[in-house]
């Protein structure tokens, strides 16, 4: 047990990490369960004895109670290895399912790399693609994707919320239209899913993706949902792992960690949201009070409760990123030199908002006030630092 | 680029270093003159509009140049 002990105690996590929307530390509930499942669900779920049975028996529990947060029936959740997986599936799935009604696929400027990154697989392929933009906040105009969302559209593809700047889009609006021409509906519920609710029925998705460690569960699980009726046809060789969805070996033991740690996000996410969602606004007060030639972009009211995102004129990004490391803070940035490919955020582009001095500070449970107000005692010092006065006056 | 007041080259300089440049030197043309920032950096065909609307310049065009990119930008205020 000593082994257990030391390895498995939970370690405190940095004291300044404020990049919960990369990723969250593993849930409490989820470590519970996570070494549970190893002891006890270790077992090949397909298989026809006592100890597979046991694993079998908890795959399908963990399932339906995902299945039971997001809305939907127990068949219709699969596993994946990653939430791009999923992204990949349910769109690459949905395009092959509804190829004799077109190819189109429809989806927004500002949507996650992973879909946009299937769609210009899809038009390389010889197959469309309608990419709609975005305002000033980073919300899709509706009238646009309506009017793209056409009888021969295959699927449309959009975010619950964006998970760069945390606006909510307009899912519902949308999902009903998609509806009324007989267009499923593929949402991206990544960056929500734990947050806020997410409900399918409510949301009006046909596919529905996230991801288990953004939730607090471990890495190595994504959630593919499709529902029933949706003409969804698997590209990968058969294989009868996952309803046929998905082939290989399922991760038991991480997806009963992930099925713990979302049921404890739901318990937990109406204060959360609203302890975190202040917390948010004190930043954005702040910064904008205490920082010249400061651009808080996103929406500021309809938006997801824990991001904040803002970009500071004449600072480079990638020191501005360095020099808060040194002084202690994780945070993400979306400026061009923080980029292996050294190009801006394709989410700060499509809004026209500042790309450079850019800085993504994202909260999560374990997030605390005195965090937050040693990050804003820090930020205008270090921004101040780096602006070279002498040669940008600002004026 | 004739008619330009002002050309800033800015040719293998990233990003923020185009708007630095462009920030202090605007001043020295007159209102109503234009300024060329010359870059090839990818940040600069967002980040120079921006900077417009912030700082209530205006921005006018971009334009392919020999290299990068010419943005022109007329001092209105």
């Amino acid at each position: 047990m000593g082994f257990r002990r030391c390895y498995g105690a939970a370690v405190p996590i940095s004291p300044g990490y404020f990049d919960y929307a990369s990723t969250a530390p593993l849930h409490p509930a989820a470590r519970a369960a996570l070494l549970a499942a190893y002891d006890d669900g270790w077992a090949d779920p397909s298989r026809l004895y006592g100890v597979a049975r046991r694993a079998r028996i908890a795959l399908d529990d963990a399932r339906a109670r995902i299945a039971g947060v997001v809305g939907a029936r127990p068949d219709e959740v699969s596993f994946t290895a990653s939430g791009t997986t999923s992204v990949h599936a349910a769109l690459a799935g949905a395009l092959a399912g509804r190829a004799r009604v077109g190819t189109r696929l429809v989806t927004s400027a500002v949507e996650h790399s992973a879909v946009l990154a299937l769609a210009r697989q899809h038009e390389a392929a010889g197959g469309e693609s309608v990419t709609i933009p975005v305002d000033r906040a980073g919300r899709i105009d509706v009238e646009r994707f309506t009017t793209a969302v056409t009888a021969q559209t295959a699927v449309a593809s959009l975010q619950h919320a964006n998970h760069e700047v945390g606006t909510l889009q307009p899912v519902a609006e949308v999902a009903a239209i998609c509806a009324a021409v007989g267009v499923p509906l593929h949402v991206d519920a990544a960056q929500s899913l734990g947050r806020i609710a997410v409900s399918m029925t409510e949301l009006g998705a046909s596919l529905l993706s996230a991801s288990a460690h953004k939730w607090g569960g471990p890495p190595g699980v994504g959630l593919l949902v499709v529902r029933k009726g949706v003409r969804w046809r698997s590209n990968a060789p058969e294989d009868d792992r996952e309803g046929g969805r998905v082939p290989g070996f399922e991760n038991v033991p991480a997806i009963v960690a992930a099925a713990a740690a979302l049921e404890a996000r739901q318990g937990e996410m109406a204060a959360e949201a609203v302890r975190l969602s202040a917390l948010v606004d004190t930043i954005r007060g702040v910064l904008a009070q205490r920082i010249d030639d400061i651009e808080i972009v996103g929406d500021p009211v309809g938006r997801l409760p824990h991001l904040v995102t803002f970009s500071c004129l004449y600072v480079d990004g990638e020191a501005l990123l360095h020099a808060l490391d040194r002084a202690g803070f994780a945070v993400s940035s979306g400026s061009s030199c923080t980029s292996s490919t050294l190009t801006p955020s394709h989410v700060l582009e499509a809004m026209g908002v500042l790309t450079h001095g850019n800085i993504r500070i994202s909260l999560g449970r374990d997030t605390v006030d005195q965090q937050v107000r040693a990050l804003l005692d820090a930020l205008p010092a270090i921004v101040a630092a780096l602006r070279d006065t002498d040669r940008a006056d600002g004026s | 680029m004739t008619g330009d007041a002002l050309v800033i080259d800015a040719l293998g300089r990233r990003c923020p270093i185009p708007i630095i440049e462009l920030a202090k030197q605007i001043g020295d043309i007159e209102i109503g003159a234009t300024v060329v920032v010359l870059s090839d950096d990818a940040a600069a065909r967002v980040d120079i509009p921006v900077w417009c609307r912030m700082k209530g310049q205006e921005y006018v065009d971009a334009t392919p140049a020999e290299r990068g990119i010419a943005y022109r930008v007329r001092r209105v205020s």
